[in-house]
């Protein structure tokens, strides 16, 4: 089983980052579940969603305490909250980020999520949008099929910059 | 159709398949979206019933009740203190012998203010005459919904039934989830009692002891005969759409020496528990409580029983531990896990199992003997 918590800010669409990324893997025959955790969240407040992606059905409820990929969707939660708390040893991190980093013995990407969504004018209320996007770069790890990434975002959202934003993600990771 | 869908929006596709002919309904964290849902889908015309949005939950069951009198399929929805409120309307839909369904979504009961998951609030319903199922999947939340209505409304049975799952955890997982078409799988409702205009009677009089005391046993014959009506309707469930349901999810029972008995999605984690403890060599097995109410025959002869309560009766105990004490004689270890949404994961389930002291009562994480 593939375990993912994905860390954002309120209102910066990490709980439907986990859902596309769930529907996507489904769409690629694997199960996959995804869950927010949900607390007392405001805009802006630090917040984390969890998903699941295996070849059986999933079982497990609770949260996500030693996941193999990390997502860190606003650069500024990196001084904040341990983001890297129980990440497996070997384990993944991407995070939106116009800027290379490193993490010793993680696998570290990065990619300018917010940038790209800027360039492509996905804003919605003032925020740029970085699910979508996210989509992509996760198609770009190899956790789901490029064509699955693009049809979860096309069951969601009609408007095409979505998924271009996707695609321009999926070019622009940063290994 | 497969589909991926949340914990309540398969409770909402399930409600706009059964298309009852009026919902009424007022929502709460975390039952919100399944109501939402379904005013969209009266909205857009997918759903015909007449969509009663109610000043409060009382009025809600207040609402089903005089239109489920007259003869008319009715749904609602809601959780923790919108249950709460509507308790007095909750005996009356089950004394009036009205097969209502409704899904509660699992939630505490304030003070303190907490939205997680507990199943106080449901068994608090537990002596209103109202079956009570417990869904641990995003697909059993739906397939129960369907079932809910054909048992609920089996002339056999005309009670109210409530399907439960566990807020957030169920409620806002997104999942894969497989519709079917359910076409007479769920007949037309005929209720015999129904109001008709063209032969007027009194409903509701005052009812003197001894037909007072005789209605209150029927209630109890029906839940009696209940038990037969979802046996036959999770078996013809399973014919028509392939997926298999019982009164109890059994999982490696068959030659367990411990036994973990939960409700809801504890139940379903209880499952990858037992595969650990199996892969240490501890012969454990999960017989996940689906139907509460009524309450099932469970086979535990030999067993040591680890029961896990979201819930407590203060100042007896486990309500689920107490209940399958009582009805088994079984030798239990009694776990208080989980109320308020406390995180319980695999691995305390397992530790249970490991550190069971049989006839004992743990608070998880807060006191360590009884």
């Amino acid at each position: 089983m593939l375990e993912i918590r994905i860390h954002s800010r309120g209102g910066e669409g990490g709980v439907t980052a986990a859902r596309l990324l769930a529907i996507a893997a489904i769409h690629d025959g694997k199960y996959a579940s995804a869950c927010p955790f949900y607390g007392a969240e405001r805009r802006g407040a630090p917040v984390v969603s969890f998903v699941r992606i295996d070849d059986r059905p999933i079982r497990v409820y609770s949260q996500i305490r030693k996941p193999d990929l990390i997502v860190v969707l606003d650069e500024s939660l990196l001084g904040v909250v341990d983001v890297l708390s129980g990440l497996k040893a070997g384990g993944t991190i991407l995070i939106n980020s116009a800027h290379k980093m490193e993490h010793p013995g993680f696998a570290t990407y990065t990619v300018d999520l917010t940038g790209i969504a800027l360039r492509e004018e996905l804003v919605v209320s003032g925020s740029p949008v970085l699910d979508t996007p996210f989509l992509g770069a996760i198609a770009r790890l190899g956790l789901i099929t490029h064509d699955s990434a693009k049809e979860a975002i096309a069951g969601m959202f009609s408007d095409p910059r979505n998924i271009r934003a996707a695609e321009a993600a999926f070019r622009e990771v940063i290994a | 159709m497969r589909i991926v869908a949340t914990g309540n929006r398969a409770v909402a596709e399930a409600v706009r398949q059964a298309a009852p002919a009026v919902i009424a309904a007022y929502p709460i964290t975390p039952q919100t979206t399944i109501v939402e849902q379904i005013a969209e889908f009266v909205t857009h015309g997918e759903l015909t019933s007449r969509y009663i949005p109610v000043e409060s939950e009382h009025s809600a069951m207040a609402a089903c009740i005089g239109a489920e009198a007259t003869g008319a399929r009715t749904f609602t929805a809601t959780s923790s203190h919108g249950l709460l409120y509507m308790h007095e309307m909750t005996n009356w839909a089950a004394g009036a012998r009205l097969p209502i369904v409704m899904a509660n979504v699992n939630r505490a009961i304030g003070p303190g203010w907490n939205i997680w998951a507990d199943h106080t609030d449901s068994i608090q319903e537990r002596d209103t005459g109202w079956l009570q199922v417990y869904a641990s999947t995003v697909q059993e939340a739906y397939d129960t919904t369907l079932m809910a209505f054909r048992i609920a409304e089996h002339n056999d049975v005309l009670l109210p039934v409530m399907v439960n799952l566990d807020g957030f955890l169920l409620s806002h997982d997104m999942q894969p989830l497989e519709t079917v078409e359910p076409g007479d799988f769920i007949p037309p409702l005929h209720l015999p009692h129904a109001i008709d205009t063209a032969h007027p009677v009194a409903y509701g009089p005052l009812t003197g002891p001894e037909q007072y005391f005789r209605f209150r046993h029927d209630i109890e014959q029906s839940m009696r005969d209940a038990v037969k009506v979802i046996a036959k309707t999770q078996v013809e469930f399973t014919r028509r759409f392939g997926r298999k349901y019982g009164f109890t999810d059994d999982y490696r029972c068959e030659d367990a020496d411990v036994i973990v008995i939960a409700m809801g999605t504890l139940g379903k984690e209880a499952e990858v528990a037992v595969d650990a403890l199996r892969n240490e060599g501890i012969k454990a097995g999960s017989m996940r409580l689906r139907w509460f109410r009524p309450f099932p025959e469970l086979d535990l002869k030999g067993r040591d029983v680890v029961v896990i309560d979201r819930d407590y009766s203060f100042g007896f105990g486990g309500v689920l531990a107490r209940s399958v004490m009582a009805a088994t004689k079984a030798d239990i270890f009694s776990v208080i896990a989980g109320l308020g949404g406390q995180e319980v994961t695999y691995d305390d389930i397992a530790g249970f199992v490991k550190n069971r002291r049989i006839g004992d009562e743990l608070w998880f994480k807060v006191n360590n003997s009884a």
